[in-house]
Formats: C-alpha cells, sequence, structure tokens
C-alpha cells in the first residue's frame, strides 16, 4: 500500500513540477532571447514578469478554438494531444535522483527513442489533417527530419550503452560515478545534442515550423489550446532533451555532496535548458537540403566512426 | 562549425551588454528639438496668431487632415475661422510646416496624445493654439508684409521704404 502511494505521490509530483517547468519556459524564454538580444523582455506584470505565464495560459484557454472546416476533425483533434502524450511518457524513464523515478526500466533508453520517434506522428498527423498546402510541407519536412536524426540519435547514444553495458538510465547515471561521459564519449555527445535539437525541432532545426517560409508550418491551422498543446509539447521537448543529455552525459543527479542529488539534476539540466535558447538567439536556420545533407552526410559516417572506435578500444581495454 | 561556436559565444556575451530598452512611462526618451510630433498653432511676439489662413498646409498635407476656414477682421488681417487637424490620420511628415509662409504651423517634441475615443484626435483651434513664439522668436509676418493690417502702417515695415507718390515722379 504505502509503495503505491509513493509510486503516485512521484508520478503526480513529476507531472505537476513538469507542467509548471513547461509553463515558466514561456517566461524563462522570453526573457533569455531578450536579454541576448539587448532587450529587458517581458517585465511589467507581476514580479520580473513572471506573470506573463498566467496571461498567456489564460489567453491560449480563452481563444477560440477553431476546426477548419476542411480538416480531418478526429485527426486533427487527436494530433496536438500525441506530442504532449509522448514526451511525457519518456520523462517516466528518466532518473531525476537516485530515488525519484518512476519506473527503472532496464531497456530505458530504447523506450526514451521509441516515445520521442512517436512523437513525430504528431506532426505529420497535424499537417496532413489540416488540409493546407504549408501545414503538409512543415509535416512532410517533419517526417523526414525526424527519421533521418532518429537514425544516428540511436547510434550515437550507443557508445554510453557499451560503456554500461545497460539501457537502464539509473545504471547508466550510476556508472558515471568515476567519470562523466562526455569526457569519454565527446564525439557522441555533441551528435545526440545535434540530433535532440532536431528531434524537438527548436531553432535552429525548426524547418517543420519555419515560419518565415511556411506560415507556422505543421501548426498553421491550429488555435487556442490545441496549438497550446504543441507549445507545450515543444518545452516538455526542450527540457525532456535537456534532462537526458545531463543524465547520459553529465552524470545525472551526481555531483559534490553539498547539495541534494535533485539540485545538481535540476541546475545540469537548466543550463541545458538555456542553451537550447541561446542557440535560438544565435544561429540561422538552415535549408531544409542543407540539414538532410549534413544529418546522412557528416553525422551519420561520424556516429559510425564514433560507435567504431569506441568499441574498439573497449575491446581492446577489456582484453584478458 | 568555428564561426557557429563564435556566433554562439558572441550571443552569449550580449547577456552582459546594456540594454537597449528605455522603460518608457517611467523613462522618457530623449527627444531631439526638430522631432516631428503634436502640430501647434503659433503666435507672433505681440500675442497675435501668426496665421493668415493661406490653405497651404491644407493643401501640401498628402493625407488631408488639415481643414480650416480664413476669414479677416475688420482692419483687414487674416486668420483662419477654423482650424481643425485630424490627428488620427496625421502621418506627423511635416510638410504643412514646410509649406507655411508665416511660420505659423510647426510640428513640436510631443508624441504622448493617445485617446480613447478617436473623437478626441480631432484638434480643434483652441486645442492647437499655444501661447508661445516656437522655434522663430521675434518672427512678426505682418511686420514685414507689405500690407497694412492694423499691425503697423503702410511702409513702416522693417524692410520697408515709406510708398513713393507716383504722382511725384513724373517729369
Amino acid at each position: 500500500m504505502s509503495e503505491t502511494l509513493t509510486y503516485w505521490i512521484v508520478i503526480i509530483g513529476i507531472l505537476f513540477v513538469l507542467l509548471n517547468v513547461a509553463a515558466l519556459l514561456i517566461w524563462v524564454e522570453r526573457r533569455m532571447l531578450a536579454l541576448w538580444q539587448d532587450r529587458l523582455g517581458p517585465n511589467r506584470a507581476g514580479p520580473l514578469g513572471l506573470f506573463i505565464v498566467l496571461a498567456d495560459t489564460l489567453k491560449l484557454f480563452f481563444k477560440e478554438d477553431w476546426t477548419p472546416p476542411f480538416a480531418d476533425r478526429n485527426v486533427f483533434v487527436m494530433a496536438p494531444a500525441v506530442v504532449v502524450i509522448c514526451v511525457l511518457l519518456s520523462f517516466a524513464v528518466i532518473p531525476f535522483a537516485p530515488n525519484i523515478q518512476i519506473v527503472d526500466l532496464n531497456i530505458g533508453l530504447l523506450f526514451f527513442l521509441g516515445m520521442s520517434s512517436l512523437g513525430v506522428y504528431s506532426i505529420v498527423l497535424g499537417g496532413w489533417a489540416s488540409n493546407n498546402k504549408y501545414s503538409l510541407l512543415g509535416a512532410l519536412r517533419g517526417a523526414s527530419q525526424m527519421i533521418s536524426y532518429e537514425v544516428f540519435m540511436a547510434l550515437s547514444l550507443m557508445g554510453v550503452v557499451m560503456l554500461t553495458g545497460s539501457f537502464s538510465l539509473h545504471a547508466i547515471v550510476e556508472a558515471q560515478k568515476n567519470c562523466w561521459f562526455i569526457l569519454l564519449q565527446p564525439v557522441g555527445f555533441v551528435i545526440f545534442f545535434i540530433a535532440g535539437i532536431a528531434e524537438t525541432h527548436r531553432l535552429p532545426f525548426d524547418i517543420p515550423e519555419a515560419e518565415s517560409e511556411l506560415v507556422a508550418g505543421f501548426h498553421s491551422e491550429y488555435s487556442g489550446m490545441k496549438f497550446g498543446m504543441f507549445f507545450i509539447g515543444e518545452y516538455l521537448g526542450i527540457t525532456l532533451i535537456s534532462a537526458i543529455t545531463v543524465a547520459l552525459f553529465f552524470g545525472g543527479w551526481l555531483g559534490p555532496a553539498f547539495l541534494p542529488p535533485i539540485v545538481w539534476f535540476i541546475i545540469k539540466t537548466t543550463g541545458f535548458i538555456l542553451f537550447f535558447i541561446l542557440l535560438r538567439a544565435s544561429l540561422p536556420r538552415p535549408r531544409y537540403d542543407q540539414l538532410m545533407e549534413y544529418g546522412w552526410k557528416v553525422l551519420l559516417p561520424l556516429s559510425l566512426l564514433n560507435l567504431l572506435v569506441t568499441g574498439g578500444i573497449i575491446l581492446l581495454l577489456n582484453q584478458p | 562549425m568555428i564561426s557557429l561556436i563564435r556566433s554562439i559565444w558572441l550571443t552569449f556575451l550580449h547577456l552582459f551588454h546594456k540594454k537597449e530598452t528605455i522603460q518608457y512611462p517611467e523613462e522618457k526618451v530623449q527627444l531631439k528639438p526638430r522631432y516631428r510630433g503634436r502640430i501647434v498653432l503659433t503666435r507672433d511676439p505681440d500675442g497675435g496668431e501668426r496665421c493668415v489662413g493661406c490653405y497651404l498646409c491644407a493643401a501640401a498635407c498628402p493625407v488631408d487632415c488639415i481643414a480650416l476656414q480664413a476669414t479677416e477682421n475688420e482692419e483687414g488681417r487674416r486668420y483662419p475661422e477654423f482650424f481643425r487637424i485630424n490627428f488620427s490620420r496625421c502621418i506627423f511628415c511635416g510638410f504643412c510646416e514646410e509649406a507655411c509662409p508665416t511660420y505659423a504651423i510647426q510640428l513640436i517634441p510631443d508624441f504622448e496624445m493617445a485617446e480613447y475615443v478617436r473623437q478626441n484626435l480631432v484638434y480643434e483651434k483652441e486645442d492647437l493654439l499655444i501661447n508661445s513664439q516656437g522655434k522663430y522668436p521675434g518672427y512678426n509676418y505682418y511686420k514685414v508684409a507689405g500690407l497694412d493690417a492694423g499691425v503697423k502702417g503702410k511702409g513702416e515695415g522693417e524692410n520697408e521704404e515709406p510708398p513713393i507718390d507716383r504722382h511725384s515722379l513724373l517729369p
């Protein structure tokens, strides 16, 4: 009984924190973007402008929730939910602290990869159901981007898996006690992070959205809370990729003992979230074909090479 | 790749730069003296209206926001009977100021004229007329005009000779 209760508390607590973090990121992103562009950003509503989160959420709730008459209604309504569900499910395997993890699957990493791949259905179905050429183009780009970046996202992580000998994220963090994997797998980290940006379709890889070319890409026809779902899904995606990067390469909750493990995890994750925003502030969007070329011709061979070298070194060191 | 990292780093450094934002209601913008804001009608040094109702401002106005009707007082001095500027149309181009031959109409550095009711943006003559000479102190059109309109007699102006009786020049 008490074990069930603990599970419930952990699940509800994580859900609560995550949704609040996603909402708070609205403010964080606007403030940080502004600071990096020599502006101040929203600072009027409430202390430091924090109430803009409230205002924005209320605005989304009260906007007209319009479904275009030419859209495929059922799919149109379902699509925004998919991205949020997939991302939230992925958080189930993230080890926030030694005792705060919803489920420690022995295939945790594969579960994460699977869930983040399912997220692409949201884009494809949303763009397809909108029955709008811009949405369709966005969905098309989203699909091909996700598929091509999915490949070496997984491949770049295999080095970590080889070093740990397990797919369990808890075990992966534990294995970094002596040395964070960023030092052993720097190439893997860079490739994974680039793929992660593409996976969350954030700038500079936001070509499914590409507001300067495709109106708003796959969510051109969405309004109200359905758009809000895509919005929250994106911020949750950032948090997810940041958290998983921390868990895989930056020692998760590990850190000097003067702070509790969860605080270390949060600090590291926040750093990566801010880096995501910094990327948005600094880099231009590549052309669609450039993105594909970069993925297949540079990152895929590089991740394969990384895999080969890592495997070779492990074999060499483990020789009797 | 190096250039990408460099641009990320340079963007990051902007965190510590001075911010461009002016926190407007608390912190005012420093406007230049020749800033083109609200339109006013100025007066000459004697306190009379400078405007002579020549309609040049209304003709120059690209958005037709100026309306006026000229009239004369009993001494023959022209002045506008009404002078109306619709600021919801005005684009603050300053063409009226350039067109004005008597320096009457001027644009001043003031832009805080927002209203809740659109009709309140239509300024009448009493709203436009100010008790000041504006940018050209000391200028009095009727002192230099060759016309007697109660300000000075004919030929008594600043750059004027007294009128000559042409009949006396006859051989």
